[in-house]
């Protein structure tokens, strides 16, 4: 098992287990994301046709348009969104659309980062995978992946 | 940890803390978060706003500003509104539109809020334009460049929801271009002299379209650009922050904080420099176009971003004893408060005389105006060119106003200008 120290952007209230799918590109969700089914749907990106709804995506970054703030909030909405999103540098614009998604519709998709830089982001993918809160610590949390 | 280093005033605690109404405290606890996340240590006034959130997103869009207007949210600063998806002026032009269409109401909401109807990605051609040094918070990356770039007013690019919690508070992070240090030139793009023989408007696109493409994060400083007009320097900085993510470009004897090199890069030398011909700009102006001369055309589009009114002035001089060939649809993208303008004098109806068609509060690039017909468009917009086989769907051809209008007469792509 492999175990990652994560800083909570806006953190999690339980454990998320769920698979993890991770990516060396950055993904912008207006464009490059379909709410309706919460596909990839951005040709250009390694990911393009995978569903990424209720799964640990695993981001450099964001990237792009300023309206993915928008697209993220619908897709959480609508309950198309990852189960979290694990990021290896801060995006404003990704945890804006989280927040107005939890302020409007009390519905929580967590955002974190990795405190420790890692040389592949799409190594963070597997079946079986976890994100942990730390007891105590509100913005530290850890991510689990199963080997 | 970053967090623990944004410090507001005793005024923002109270604004946070919701003395001020539930919409004002929604408002900064976004915009708090927002700063740490970007490193901010502080937030800073702003004098005015730009919202780039009238485009409907989904019901998320509606929703959130329907709970400031229902917590009793107003801007605080002076607010002008981007495009819309509809033209509400010409409510049959964008199909699929009954009275509660939720993109229309967006729109209204946003007025509910204090928000004025501008409706356009142009804010800068307005009554309400910025002064040099003024502190402001814009959404729409045309508008943000220019802002920074030809008037030397200071913003970061402010996208959904942002953009409006910044209009509600006053505030926005201080950070980025609101700061001299993050303002200064850093990647010196020099012409060589053949650009010179390239036709103007083409020029400043091309120019646009390459350093978009080559600045990456750094602030670009363009040497030996030939003096332009305002419009091209918008038509300029659109198209780079459509290629790449350019939010201020600085034009060597041009724009007001580059009158020399030294001056533009903050007494430093510029990291990178990159030598321009010609031949670079040419090849740039060809990516802009997915179709060949003589190919045929279904559709011109002009006016991305919204056209000026000395725009529409050329538009007018060009289509006297002028018309489209059967079956090729011309729109003119521009404010509700241009085409008022246009429409005091001769400018409006010969435009409208010749059978272009003007389209208000929005923009043939965002939302569904052309027909399934239109299989190939054409545009004077580096910027529309970019986005139409991605966002409509369409091959483009890009062309100077001349090149656009010779072609929409022969039905085909066609070009007169060098």
């Amino acid at each position: 098992m492999t175990t990652l120290r994560l800083r909570c952007l806006l953190a999690p209230t339980e454990p998320i287990a769920a698979p993890a799918v991770g990516f060396d590109v950055g993904l912008s969700f207006w464009g490059g994301f379909d709410v309706s089914n919460g596909c990839i749907i951005d040709r250009s990106h390694p990911g393009h046709g995978q569903c990424l709804t209720g799964k640990i995506l695993c981001l450099p970054s964001g990237r792009g348009s300023s309206s993915s703030s928008s697209v993220l909030a619908e897709a959480i909405r609508l309950g198309s969104a990852p189960a979290g999103i694990v990021l290896a540098h801060d995006d404003p614009l990704i945890v804006t659309g989280a927040l107005v998604a939890q302020m409007l519709y009390q519905k929580l998709c967590p955002i974190l980062t990795l405190v420790e830089p890692l040389g592949s982001i799409a190594a963070l993918t597997s079946a079986r995978a976890a994100v942990l809160p730390v007891p105590g610590h509100a913005d530290e949390a850890v991510l689990e992946l199963d080997d | 940890m970053k967090s623990d280093a944004l410090i507001l005033t005793d005024a923002e605690q109270s604004m946070m803390a919701g003395e001020q109404g539930a919409a004002m405290a929604m408002a900064m606890t976004l915009l708090t978060s927002y700063a740490r996340i970007v490193g901010a240590r502080r937030l800073l006034e702003v004098e005015q706003a730009h919202i780039d959130g009238c485009l409907y997103h989904g019901q998320a869009s509606l929703d959130f500003v329907d709970r400031l207007v229902s917590h009793g949210g107003r801007v605080a600063v002076p607010t002008t509104l981007n495009v819309g998806s509809v033209d509400l002026v010409h409510p049959g032009l964008v199909r699929v539109q009954r009275r509660d269409d939720p993109r229309r109401l967006l729109m209204e909401r946003h007025e509910q809020l204090g928000c004025r109807p501008s409706f356009s990605c142009a804010p800068y051609q307005h009554a309400m334009r910025p002064g040099f040094g003024q502190q402001i918070a814009w959404g729409e990356s045309n508008a943000v460049v220019f802002a920074n770039s030809v008037i030397g007013a200071r913003t970061n690019r402010y996208g959904d929801f942002i953009d409006l919690c910044c209009a509600i508070a006053g505030r926005a992070p201080a950070y980025g271009l609101h700061l001299d240090e993050h303002r200064r030139g850093q990647h010196l793009f020099r012409l060589d002299a053949d650009c010179l023989t390239l036709d103007g408007d083409k020029l400043y696109v091309g120019i646009g379209a390459l350093i978009g493409a080559r600045a990456g994060m750094a602030i670009p400083v363009i040497e030996g650009l030939p003096p332009g007009s305002e419009d091209q320097l918008k038509a300029l900085g659109a198209v780079a922050a459509s290629t790449g993510s350019v939010g201020l470009f600085h034009v060597l004897g041009q724009t007001p904080e580059a009158p020399d090199l030294r001056t533009a890069c903050g007494g430093q030398e510029p990291a990178l420099v990159t030598r321009l011909s010609a031949r670079d700009v040419q090849q740039a102006l060809q990516h802009l176009s997915t179709v060949d001369e003589q190919h045929p055309i279904q559709a011109l589009s002009l006016g991305t971003p919204h056209y000026s009114l000395a725009q529409l002035r050329e538009l007018a001089r060009l289509s006297a004893g002028w018309a489209a060939a059967p079956g090729v649809q011309v729109y003119c993208n521009t404010s509700r408060e241009i085409w008022a303008q246009a429409m005091n004098e001769s400018t409006g109806p010969v435009i409208r005389d010749s059978g272009i068609q003007p389209v208000l509060d929005t923009c043939v690039y965002v939302t569904s105006i052309l027909d399934h017909r239109v299989k190939t468009l054409m545009t004077d917009s580096g910027k529309l060119a970019h986005y139409a086989p991605g966002n409509l769907g369409v091959r483009v051809a890009f062309g100077s106003l001349q090149d656009c209008m010779a072609s929409a007469q022969a039905g085909r792509v066609v070009r007169v200008t060098p």
